[in-house]
């Protein structure tokens, strides 16, 4: 199994340099969790032993952006905390990824109200709708699982001319209460 | 002591100008009387050392969207040493939203009536900080009045660019 049979015969092995790298990236996604209400119970349950996201190299949830690969929408976005979901998105390094985790992100849910984004692909790009109110943890690494293999059909050179400092990004307002 | 009919007799004898409506329901007491006089009568109800209705747990609104005086502002609060809830009941219209603020008696009052100025637009005269309390600072309207439509104004929210 794996890269130790390659090993113990030669010590060589033969592959492409896209491959290797799609490799590395699906084997660790490190998640943003974006726990905004109650799917975030279902996302943490993922992370615990009995279903151990860990077993799909997405244990690091990094509750920094800077160092996450992929951003698990959990929870009802209302219009208030839209900016602030982008915002973190867009401090998140690229090559990045979206799963909306559950009905109310995908759809508003059954929150159809003046208050409730009626789903985040209104100013987010999602790869991944994941259903459920909440969906179960199973669910979870199931659309985890579904973004590895998305993230093992990429090629390395389709990233390669994103510019450091991304100057095209501009960061929205932060709208929040102001002096509270 | 019976405090659905000690109450409003206490009241009539401290505020004799003034023309209080009680109501009983299955042993919840509504009390009604005119919005002037919303602070004098909830001081005395505070401070009253029989009464001592020290908590204001809630402030709400209700919007009777086509009656003469649109709005009433109800005030809920318990008090501690009787083990009894009030109801007291002010209404206010359209034509002048306001009413005078209870902070300075409770001041459990503040958020409770920035949350209904928020949803109501009703304007609480006094109010220390009157900011709204859920929706954004920059959002005109108000979001439980009867003609604001359930699915919001298109626009009025933005979204940021994808």
């Amino acid at each position: 199994m794996g890269l130790e049979a390659y090993i113990k015969d030669s010590g060589f092995l033969t592959t492409q340099l896209n491959a290797i790298i799609a490799w590395a990236r699906k084997s660790s996604v490190w998640p943003m969790p974006m726990g905004i209400s109650c799917c975030a119970i279902e996302m943490m349950a993922a992370g615990d032993p009995k279903y151990d996201i860990a077993r799909f190299g997405s244990e690091v949830m990094r509750f920094t952006p800077r160092q996450c690969d992929l951003m698990i929408v959990a929870g009802t976005v209302t219009y208030k905390m839209a900016p602030v979901v982008r915002k973190i998105y867009d401090q998140m390094p690229e090559p990045k990824w979206v799963i909306a985790m559950g009905a109310c992100t995908s759809s508003g849910g059954m929150y159809r109200s003046y208050s409730v984004v009626q789903g985040i692909d209104q100013f987010l790009p999602v790869d991944i709708y994941l259903a459920g109110c909440p969906p179960r943890p199973e669910n979870l690494l199931y659309a985890l699982m579904k973004i590895q293999d998305k993230i093992g059909k990429t090629k390395a050179s389709q990233f390669h001319n994103i510019p450091a400092g991304d100057q095209s990004i501009s960061l929205p307002e932060l709208n929040v209460i102001r002096n509270n | 002591m019976n405090h659905i009919e000690f109450i409003p007799r206490k009241l009539k004898e401290k505020f004799p100008s003034v023309d209080f409506e009680a109501s009983d329901y299955k042993g919840e007491l509504t009390i009604k009387f005119d919005k002037k006089f919303i602070v004098d009568v909830c001081r005395f109800l505070q401070s009253d050392s029989e009464l001592e209705f020290k908590l204001c747990p809630d402030i709400t609104a209700i919007d009777w969207a086509v009656r003469k005086n649109r709005f009433t502002v109800v005030y809920n609060i318990f008090s501690l040493k009787n083990n009894f809830r009030l109801r007291l009941k002010c209404d206010v219209d359209e034509s002048d939203c306001s009413i005078n603020s209870v902070v300075s008696v409770w001041q459990s009052a503040n958020w409770q009536e920035r949350e209904t100025f928020d949803m109501y637009g009703i304007n609480f005269k006094n109010h220390p900080d009157l900011r709204r309390m859920y929706m954004p600072e920059e959002f005109e309207y108000h979001p439980l009045r009867k003609d604001f439509p359930l699915m919001g104004i298109p626009d009025s929210m933005p979204l940021p660019k994808k």
